[in-house]
């Protein structure tokens, strides 16, 4: 099908995507998508890659059935695919991996990552450390503080945490103030972005290096179930879990897609993190997609209670995968993240990060509506052990 | 010939390098800005490079990032931008302005609408920060046809083929990033510059401009001696920046900033290496 040639030559999926760049970055990126287009294909660094997602992160991670909130929500049946089980807690270590090994062949000394919740901070100084690399993170000053667990584990990792204070001190700045690091210092430098967006060919070789849970996904069903599910649900900030996800899936037209963006307040108070549901495109951090702007074409200011979601872009292949119908794009509330955290965590034994709570109460409320011998898997992306100040505070509890 | 044309051909007539100030339009107030524009003329200003503030400006260093929040605090738009131009023009017809920002501000209000108010408020150029050669096609022709030029950045990474490609689409003039960072960044090494200057000349004759690092009388005239032209923005939004408070004061400062480099840059090109 089309689908899988996409993005183009320049990076484009449909009208998405791209180089948006200073000049000065243009080339540093050529060299980047070359060297890429050849290691990928290449089987030694192709069989250091799973032995490492093997040996490192611990792949593969579980397709588990949620009997019990199965049962609590009703209709179709809830699996999840747990990528909390990561070294380090999330998906974003697949991606951080395959990145770093690129770094590594490219002969670059130092890494740099932009972080909002933490968590590919975390998991690039994972594997900095691993690695041997130098290793600095950007991240939104307000993150700092709202991620504190996630900073000293950096710091204890050896990487140098810069809070960033510019604009609306959080991911979006971080991402500036880490391309901003790039351009300076580009001969040494290998910026490990975090997400699906940024200029090509970050949008495409993000998703390569998590569509491994995508890949995964499609043999365990047809091991476990003998057929693929129903239905996915992932979260989308920048969105780079949902694409690992729904990549592989984008030719199998049985399996309906969701993509649960962060409703914050609620869309239509404006107090949110969902450009698809309500944003238009633009064009932001160096390439076209769906953007929150105002009417003078400024960025504007996110609300989520997860870091990880509050992210005024999204990825490009999310904007055209919306525009081509293949994935829905929905929002839920911070209040339903909440309560789908609490349910799956008293009910399964499991405490979801706050990013995939949301795709968790999407699956809540789709669920009822499917029958009882179809299957949802929810993308468990990571782990909620960095979110319990963040909930324990937003319920009035303290914990000092 | 545009205005722009007109402006450096004259100049290399005269065997003389063009002085071309930024500001940041609406910084500190969007009150001050014709007003500050008029006084970059008086001090020796050949053409002006009026910034569009953006919300994620990602190629400005800490100067120029706080300038764009300045003026954002008063929500100057790209529209404002080209009213302040307008108001500009009703005392001075013969200065050039170049439009200088980013891409979002211009899509969202539409490629053709900013062109045609563009050149209705007598703005002679744009060059949008993150518009990459690749993606220009499509902008180029649009906004040619209204009469702006298209000025693009070059940089030390840009090999010959994108050299190529570059002054291709390019008008009016080059604007080369002496160096790998963003603005407001020291050092530059000018015999570097001159070198990347020689490759890039072998693919144009368009006039080149040399920007990113340049502080002071000494810098400009250093640089003025392998460019057409100096621009200089970062040195003179941190004196907006350090007299926000009381900005009245800042036409006289801001005038007696860019005299200094005028003479600097006039001055016999022996003297501008000594200094």
């Amino acid at each position: 099908m089309i689908y899988e040639n996409l993005p183009d030559a320049r990076g484009h999926f449909g009208p998405y995507g791209g180089r948006f760049v200073a000049e000065t970055l243009m080339e540093p990126l050529r060299e980047l998508e070359a060297a890429y287009q050849q290691l990928k294909n290449d089987p030694a660094f192709r069989a250091e890659m799973d032995r490492d997602l093997a040996l490192y992160v611990g792949r593969p991670s579980p397709l588990y059935p949620a009997e019990r909130l199965t049962r609590k929500w009703g209709g179709a049946q809830i699996f999840l695919k747990r990528e909390d089980l990561n070294h380090t807690g999330a998906h974003k270590i697949n991606n951080t991996v395959g990145q770093a090994l690129l770094a590594k062949h490219l002969g670059k000394t130092r890494i740099i990552a932009e972080t909002g919740a933490g968590q590919h901070g975390v998991a690039s100084a994972t594997i900095a450390a691993r690695l041997g690399l130098k290793c600095v993170v950007y991240m939104g000053a307000d993150d700092v503080e709202r991620q504190s667990p996630n900073v000293y584990r950096m710091k204890l990792l050896g990487a140098e945490v810069v809070p960033v204070t510019s604009g609306t001190r959080t991911l979006k700045d971080a991402l500036n103030e880490a391309l901003r690091d790039w351009v300076t210092n580009v001969d040494d430098t290998f910026y490990v972005i975090g997400t699906v967006a940024g200029p090509h060919p970050y949008p495409m070789l993000v998703r390569d290096f998590n569509a491994v849970v995508g890949r995964e996904l499609i043999g365990q069903s047809q091991d476990m179930l003998g057929r693929l599910p129903d239905a996915l649900v992932a979260c989308v900030g920048g969105g780079s879990n949902a694409i690992g996800m729904f990549h592989p899936f984008i030719p199998f037209d049985g399996t309906a897609m969701y993509g649960v963006e962060a409703g914050g307040d609620g869309v239509e108070t404006g107090r949110h993190a969902a450009p698809l549901s309500a944003g238009k495109p633009g064009v932001l951090h160096g390439n076209r997609t769906y953007v929150m702007a105002d009417d003078n074409g400024q960025i504007i200011g996110t609300h989520s209670i997860s870091a990880g979601l509050d992210y005024p872009g999204v990825g490009p292949e999310h904007a055209w995968l919306k525009d081509i119908g293949r994935v829905n794009y929905v929002s839920v509330t911070d209040t339903e993240a909440l309560d789908a955290f609490h349910e799956c965590t008293r009910t399964e034994g499991i405490i979801p990060a706050l990013e995939p709570s949301h795709a968790l109460a999407y699956a809540k409320k789709l669920a009822p509506t499917m029958a009882r011998d179809q299957i949802i898997v929810v993308n468990l992306s990571g782990r909620g052990d960095k979110d319990i100040f963040t909930i324990a505070k937003r319920e009035g509890i303290s914990l000092l | 010939m545009s205005r722009i044309e007109s402006t450096l051909a004259a100049l290399k007539a005269e065997g003389r390098t063009a002085l071309i100030p930024y500001i940041t339009a609406g910084d500190p107030h969007p009150n001050h800005t014709v007003g500050l524009m008029h006084a970059l003329v008086d001090g020796g200003a050949d053409i002006i490079e009026l910034g569009v503030p953006f919300s994620d400006p990602m190629a400005d260093g800490p100067t120029i990032q706080l300038a764009c929040e300045r003026a954002l605090l008063h929500d100057t738009s790209l529209w404002n931008c080209c009213a302040m131009v307008a108001e500009f023009r009703k005392r001075d017809s013969r200065t050039p302005v170049v439009l200088m920002g980013y891409l979002n501000p211009i899509e969202t209000r539409g490629l053709e609408a900013f062109c045609a108010l563009a050149q209705a408020s007598g703005v002679d150029g744009v060059l949008i920060v993150d518009l990459a050669v690749e993606e220009a096609p499509d902008f180029a022709p649009v906004v040619r046809a209204h009469g702006l030029d298209l000025i693009f950045l070059l940089a030390p990474t840009s090999s010959d083929a994108r050299i190529d490609a570059i002054v291709r689409q390019a008008s009016g003039y080059l604007y080369y990033v002496s160096l790998k960072g963003v603005t407001g960044a020291a050092l530059l090494d000018v015999a570097s510059v001159e070198a990347k200057l020689g490759q890039i000349r072998r693919h144009t004759s368009l006039p080149i401009a040399v920007g990113f690092g340049i502080r002071d009388a000494a810098s400009a005239a250093l640089v003025g001696t392998v460019a057409d032209g100096v621009v200089v923005g970062s040195a003179l939004v941190s004196q907006i920046e350090k007299h926000q408070a009381t900005p009245a004061v800042l036409p006289g400062l801001l005038k007696a900033q860019l005299a200094e480099m005028r003479a600097a840059l006039d001055a016999p090109a022996t003297a501008a290496q000594v200094a």
